[in-house]
């Protein structure tokens, strides 16, 4: 335990400090407008590659139609290449094309920076669908995100928004592809492989026949961990040796995961000018988080129950769905982060985690904020703060400002309903599926925890995270549109919304703060919006926990 | 229209340098750096044969070799999986219970439970230094070769993977196949 | 405050005249157009009254459990009829003050005059009156409507609306021209150009504040129902989920614990209070008889950053006082003190006064008879400046030092003995008191200056406490006045002022308040004279004084009718409580859920899974007492707040931080903590009365 223990602290700390210098080098990257002047000479090149929509400075509405449109590209392109994969090059297996429902899940799926995979991998997918389809969208899909955060932050620095084609473009290739690229190296290092040649068959010690998939797996995990994307290469994702062989290729991913996350949380305090609210922010994250993986990894330490009539030793914890290479404490440690980022990755099997720390992960997915994914976690916490600036500036007394700026009823509006829509497309989806036989047919378990495969699914859709209760059988056409529709809705309401609040912000008169303006940098705001997270986020699900995780819990674990 | 034109060409751009020049890039430093993992760490015999990957863990269900962990697709590495069973499943009591019996587990001698667990993927290399001992017995018998041998095999073989985050030391299944193999025609 | 209005202490809360129609108006505002403009409490009555009919069904068909379905029912409805009533009782309030200014609003005559510059005039009704008809007013008349004196001048008693009986001067011209229907004339008679048309005076303004049928929701307010709807639409989707979900544990949930859950979950206590708390804010300023013209002004005066304050009458008392006698060289202090007094006998002015007292509190000289003198009083004039006292050969002058100076000098050239040097002298003493802050007043004797009096204007007490208590809130506070620099400087360090406006002219006081606002800051102001009307009406809160003129009172969006402009600070008070009362009781609301879901969600399921009791944290007895006790809970504390939602939540000048937490701490903390004890000790009764 203690080494467990260590382990996170290790792993959490490391990535905290690495996220402040990557912070400061991606406000410099993304909004170099703020006197730095070094990346000028990009921004020229990038309004060159984006054609001349790019010279001018968007307002809000602008922004959004821009990002609609790129995003209705992007989904054309994503979806012509899974369709047409078997006569596109770099297909050595001779995959078939990807067709129907399944493709529209699956390119819904990438384009939303969700990642759920009604697919495996190794088993459908060309290495040039691979590449060029779906880990294309995992560069520009994040760096969608990180573009709405940089214009959320400069409307509420009280600039304009700026243009979501340069954005998009510093996104991509000035801090996702430089990252992503040490990742891949560190992952090569870790003995993750790069290869373009097909499957192996081999023959086993015992005489027997095994094909090895194989490919090019590390540049393709380096941008699905960076980019809180989260889609495996192979089908049981980073449990997968080949695609986790390590552990230490196992650190270097749990740091890819919330690297980004957390630094953007220093990227927005540094373009709106406000380190220190930033700090207050990453501390509320970092204590959400940290409260979910100590609990998981309590939960996580009791042993398999189903083993528990057997003569099996229980002194390790529950190890159904887990790789030893790891270590123990690992799994419970990845599974909070993974879920806390809207990364969707796991190395270690959700549907076989302990009913209550199956409960974590949920949990993590319906806040959808603490770092959350990569720009929209942080965007997504902005609707938090808006709400909690609300009802705690009252408090005070005076009309709720966030940094000088009035929230009144516009704002509350937005934010509410994006918050609102995130309880609907969980609730009104689990409950629909939970009835029919879309959902009922294709459960792996039975009883609550079949319930929970279902919540799980529609949280993760929700939260664009893409981890699952894998045994779902989730590949059916009922689950592929569904789930398609609420990936794209609730990728695209939470983006739109915060701009539009901004905007709304903006065009105000901005008032001075003083010690009677309700302070954004001391631990009551911390406590405050810590509260604000918990009730107004999580309590919507206690009835569907209850008849999930905790029924499970309390009827079957002795 | 102009917004399409430029997710068009962004778009062109994107793919160019996201997906041709990193891919490239990353794959030639694999090859210049790790061209062994970069390859999945295929092992083959002298005649070219290929054994497997020294990464995957493959079948063993013969009594003369270290068995590895349970895989719920029965060591598909074309299609790896976990069980994805509750760990409250009545499914993995019976699973477990077919373990315990291939195994011959006892109150006395029960089964460690990292090898009646399955693995996320189902093709987890490793077993733990314990497991690997507990499995001492019936490959000495079967190969007819002393225990302390088997024991100095894994001792030398056990290693920590995460160093001091790992206390429990793990061995590779499929090495240690090779090696029991390799003691038996010296 | 002698107002006619009820004083604070006065209107009690449970006062049986307010409670006992507020119940029948909790029954009458059962209307649904009514019911629907408060959003929370519409849903609960509209499920109320679906499951009345639900039971309705039931009864007839023969159910079980009706008892059970009964008592909930029967707690619904007591939900929304305590809501109601929460209104009911702050309208009432309301209403009791505008049946007293109603009495004032009788039938009046008027004297309309055919022209305005004759004095003929034909009898109309008040009420036919229009605006600009110019009427004549007479001793004892009525003044029938709102209007501008045009010609006259005329005491009038004005109680009716200040509930100050002192009779007040108003006349044309000048700062005093406004009359205000439903006063009464005096003596004399005035011309007065009529300004409102009936219905729409001031007084029916009042009426209809009071009342609160002009009520229109604020923007905050408008903000924090829609965020009320929103969580109302995230309950609805949390429980009207819960059937599917129990139907896949192969269970079913009763209509009527699914309504409870909905009802208890769905923030009714801040719903049910929230139209109390916005009139009760209301009437709250009323009771310090200040009226807001709506109540965007009052949640505006919570927001001020920026207090403008003149300086005499708030900072400081409104006369000066004589603190110090300065003799120039060769004249003993005894000696000026001895002529100031003497120069002073006949001078009623404040200031005048002042030395007398100070010349008895230092040098014992005590007063003397001007009779017995023999002496003449040299009253003030505008051309002299000066004012004294000539008795038994000897001339005695004071006054402002330039003109004393000049006046010594004109004596010089008649031969008097004011030399360079003792004018050059009483110059630096008199630049002393100034730099100083106060005011330097020369005492000339025979054509010889004696020295300067030092008059000092004097600082209230307690303002500068009251000064820190407003930066802790982030207010900064401005003083306006005439003086020059130097003095204002002076007097703004000794009130504790953050800045100060010297010299200060209509121009360039309307020049601070948009400089302030260009930084983001919200002003608040107040004014009394016609050109103060743009100031007033640029300041986000301007506070007009009811002794002002018709363009002030048009200008600003408050009217004090008491004329304090100290009371600034109260409205500021005022408007950040209500504010504070609806951000408190929301959070004290929504805090209540998490007790209300351990108290239903256990029992609703334990049917389905039976471990799930183990989350029946506060032990309650049984299933059904635990809906019901959460039910109970959800509409006994919204009677239990009522007192608070119309008191408002204590303020203190503490500084934003120190208040959130502290209100955090109360109403966050204890609407987390209350209601797990509440629903147990009600779970506890219901059991011990046998009620489930």
């Amino acid at each position: 335990m203690t080494q467990a223990i260590l382990f996170v602290v290790f792993i959490l700390a490391g990535t905290a400090l690495l996220s402040w210098p990557l912070g400061r080098y991606m406000s410099w990257a993304m909004d170099p407008a703020r006197g730095q002047g070094g990346a000028n000479g990009f921004t020229a090149i990038f309004q060159a590659i984006g054609g001349s929509v790019t010279r001018r400075d968007q307002d809000w509405k602008r922004y959004v139609v821009s990002l609609l449109g790129f995003n209705l590209i992007l989904f054309v392109v994503c979806f012509a290449i899974l369709a047409l994969q078997q006569v596109l090059p770099l297909n050595p297996d001779a995959k078939g094309a990807i067709d129907g429902s399944l493709n529209f899940n699956t390119t819904a799926s990438f384009v939303a920076n969700t990642n759920l995979q009604h697919y495996s991998g190794e088993v459908v997918m060309s290495y040039f669908s691979q590449l060029a389809a779906l880990m294309w969208l995992q560069f520009v899909s994040a760096a969608v995100g990180l573009a709405v955060l940089t214009a959320v932050a400069r409307g509420l620095a009280g600039r304009k928004l700026g243009n979501f084609f340069v954005d998009v473009q510093r996104a991509t290739f000035l801090v996702l592809l430089p990252v992503a690229f040490v990742i891949a190296i560190l992952l090569l290092l870790t003995g993750v492989p790069m290869t373009f040649n097909g499957s192996v068959v081999a023959t086993t010690l015992e005489g027997v026949q095994q094909t090895i998939a194989r490919g090019p797996v590390a540049a393709f995990v380096a941008i699905k961990q960076v980019g809180t994307n989260g889609g495996g290469f192979f089908g049981p994702n980073s449990t997968h040796p080949l695609e986790n062989p390590s552990f230490w290729s196992n650190v270097v991913e749990t740091i890819a995961i919330i690297i980004i996350p957390m630094a953007c949380v220093w990227m927005f305090g540094r373009i709106i000018g406000r380190l220190k609210h930033a700090g207050v922010l990453f501390t509320v994250m970092l204590i959400l988080m940290g409260a979910r993986i100590s609990a998981s990894i309590g939960f996580e330490a009791v042993p398999t129950q189903a083993f528990t009539s057997l003569p099996i030793t229980q002194d390790v914890g529950n190890l159904e769905g887990k790789e030893l290479r790891f270590g123990a404490s690992a799994g419970p440690l990845w599974a909070v982060v993974t879920t806390s980022t809207s990364n969707g990755s796991v190395n270690a099997m959700h549907d076989s985690l302990n009913p209550l720390t199956g409960m974590m992960p949920m949990i993590g997915m319906w806040l959808n904020e603490d770092f959350g994914g990569v720009g929209v976690g942080m965007v997504n916490m902005f609707l938090y703060i808006v709400v909690g600036v609300f009802i705690a500036g009252m408090m005070i007394g005076r009309t709720p400002e966030y940094l000088g700026w009035r929230v009144e009823a516009k704002e509350v509006k937005f934010a509410m309903l994006a918050l609102l829509s995130h309880g609907f497309f969980i609730l009104v989806g689990t409950a629909v599926f939970a009835v029919t036989p879309w959902g009922a047919d294709t459960l792996n378990n039975v009883g609550p925890h079949g319930f929970s495969e279902i919540l799980y699914e529609f949280s993760s859709a929700a939260a664009n995270n893409g981890s699952g209760f894998e045994g779902l059988g989730d590949a059916t056409t009922p689950w592929n549109i569904a789930t398609g529709i609420v990936m794209l809705l609730a990728r695209f309401i939470p983006i739109i919304l915060p701009l539009a609040i901004v905007g709304s912000l903006s065009a105000k008169r901005r008032a001075t703060e003083s010690s009677g303006t309700l302070s954004v940098e001391d631990g009551t705001f911390a406590g405050m919006l810590t509260a604000t997270v918990i009730i107004v986020g999580a309590l919507t699900f206690f009835p569907a926990a209850t008849l999930g995780p905790i029924a499970e819990h309390v009827m079957f674990m002795k | 229209m102009e917004t399409f034109l430029s997710s068009l060409r962004i778009t062109v751009a994107t793919m160019a340098i996201c997906v041709g020049g990193y891919s490239a890039a990353v794959w030639a430093v694999g090859q210049a750096i790790t061209p062994g993992t970069a390859e999945a760490s295929i092992i083959t015999k002298a005649d070219g044969t290929v054994i497997g990957s020294r990464q995957v863990a493959q079948a063993f269900t013969q009594a003369r070799y270290f068995w590895p962990r349970p895989s719920a697709v029965d060591y598909n590495s074309a299609g790896a999986g976990g069980s994805n069973k509750s760990p409250t499943s009545t499914d993995l009591t019976d699973r477990a219970n077919e373990t315990v019996a291939a195994y011959g587990a006892t109150a006395e001698n029960p089964l460690p439970a990292e090898l009646a667990a399955a693995s996320g993927a189902g093709l987890d290399p490793h077993i733990t230094e314990r497991a690997a001992r507990y499995q001492v017995s019936r490959i000495a018998e079967a190969r007819n070769i002393p225990a302390d041998q088997l024991e100095k095999l894994i001792s030398e073989r056990a290693f920590a993977a995460g160093g001091m985050f790992t206390p429990e030391k793990i061995v590779n299944v499929l090495e240690m196949n090779l090696a029991l193999d390799n003691v038996q025609t010296r | 405050m002698g107002s006619l209005m009820s004083q604070p202490k006065s209107a009690s809360m449970f006062d049986a005249r307010i409670l006992v129609p507020a119940i029948g108006g909790a029954f009458i505002k059962l209307n649904p157009r009514t019911m629907a403009k408060n959003p929370v409490m519409f849903v609960v009555a509209i499920v109320s009254a679906l499951t009345t009919i639900l039971f309705i069904k039931d009864l007839v068909t023969g159910a079980e459990g009706l008892g059970f379905s009964f008592q909930i029912i029967l707690w619904l409805w007591f939900t929304v009829l305590f809501a109601n009533f929460a209104e009911a009782v702050a309208e009432g309030r309301g209403k009791a003050q505008a049946e007293s200014l109603r009495k004032t609003r009788t039938e009046t005559q008027a004297k309309l005059l055919t022209s305005a510059e004759g004095r003929e005039w034909k009898d109309v009704s008040g009420t036919s009156l229009k605006v600009n008809d110019v009427v004549l007013v007479e001793a004892g008349d009525i003044i029938p409507s709102d209007g501008e004196i045009i010609e006259g001048i005329a005491s009038v008693n004005e109680a009716a609306i200040t509930g100050e009986s002192a009779p007040v001067i108003r006349e044309s011209g000048g700062d005093r021209s406004a009359v205000t229907g439903g006063t009464q004339v005096l003596s004399d008679w005035i011309k007065v150009r009529i300004t409102a048309a009936a219905g729409s005076t001031f007084i029916d303004r009042m009426i209809a504040l009071v009342e609160g049928a002009e009520r229109q929701k604020t923007p905050n307010e408008i903000a924090l129902n829609i965020l009320l709807a929103a969580l109302t639409l995230i309950f609805v989707m949390a429980t009207a989920t819960i059937p599917a979900f129990a139907s896949y544990a192969g269970g079913a949930i009763p209509i009527v614990v699914l309504v409870a859950l909905f009802v208890t979950l769905i923030p009714t206590t801040i719903g049910a209070l929230l139209s109390a708390i916005g009139i009760a804010g209301m009437d709250r300023l009323v009771r310090f008889n200040v009226l807001a013209m709506s109540g965007r002004a009052v949640e505006a005066a919570g927001d001020v950053d920026t207090l403008l304050l003149d300086k005499t009458g708030t900072i400081t008392l409104g006369n000066r006082q004589a603190t110090e006698f300065r003799p120039v060289r060769g004249v003993t202090a005894e000696q000026l003190a001895d002529a100031a007094q003497l120069s002073s006998l006949a001078d009623e002015t404040p200031e005048g006064r002042s030395i007398v007292v100070l010349a008895k509190e230092k040098y014992g000289i005590r007063a003397r008879d001007m009779t017995e003198l023999n002496a003449t009083f040299v009253p003030f004039t505008a051309q002299s400046r000066m004012s004294g006292v000539d008795f038994e050969g000897a001339t005695i002058r004071k006054g402002a030092v330039d003109s004393v100076l000049k006046y010594l000098q004109s004596q010089s050239i008649a031969g008097g003995t004011g030399s360079e040097a003792t004018i050059r002298e009483g110059q630096a003493i008199a630049d002393e008191i100034a730099k100083a802050g106060g005011t330097p007043l020369a005492v000339a004797r025979d054509g010889r200056l004696l020295g300067i009096v030092h008059l000092k204007d004097i600082v209230k007490g307690g303002i500068r406490e009251r000064f820190s208590e407003l930066r802790k809130m982030g207010i900064r506070t401005v003083m306006i006045t005439g003086d020059n620099p130097m003095t204002a400087a002076a007097i703004a360090a000794e009130a504790g002022v953050d800045d100060f406006l010297a010299q200060a002219t209509p121009e360039n006081k309307l020049q601070l308040i948009r400089d302030e606002q260009a930084k983001g800051k919200l002003v608040a102001m107040c004014g009394d004279g016609t050109n103060d009307a743009p100031a007033l009406a640029q300041a986000d809160v301007g506070v007009a004084m009811n002794t002002g003129t018709v363009a002030a009172r048009e200008a600003g969006n408050m009217v004090d009718l008491d004329s304090d402009p100290t009371k600034l600070i109260e409205i500021v008070e005022i408007g950040k409580q209500l504010l504070m009362t609806r951000g408190s009781l929301t959070t004290f609301s929504i805090a209540n859920d998490v007790a209300k879901y351990f108290a239903i969600i256990p029992a609703m399921f334990v049917t389905l899974y039976p471990g799930l009791d183990a989350l029946n944290v506060m032990g309650l007895h049984s299933p059904q007492s635990a809906i019901l006790s959460a039910i109970i809970f959800n509409a006994l504390i919204i009677i239990a707040l009522i007192p608070l939602a119309l008191r408002g939540v204590a303020y203190k000048a503490i500084g934003a931080g120190p208040l959130l937490r502290r209100n955090l701490l109360i109403y966050g903390l204890g609407g987390l903590v209350v209601p797990f004890i509440g629903i147990k000790l009600i779970d506890m009764a219901i059991v011990a009365l046998n009620l489930a």
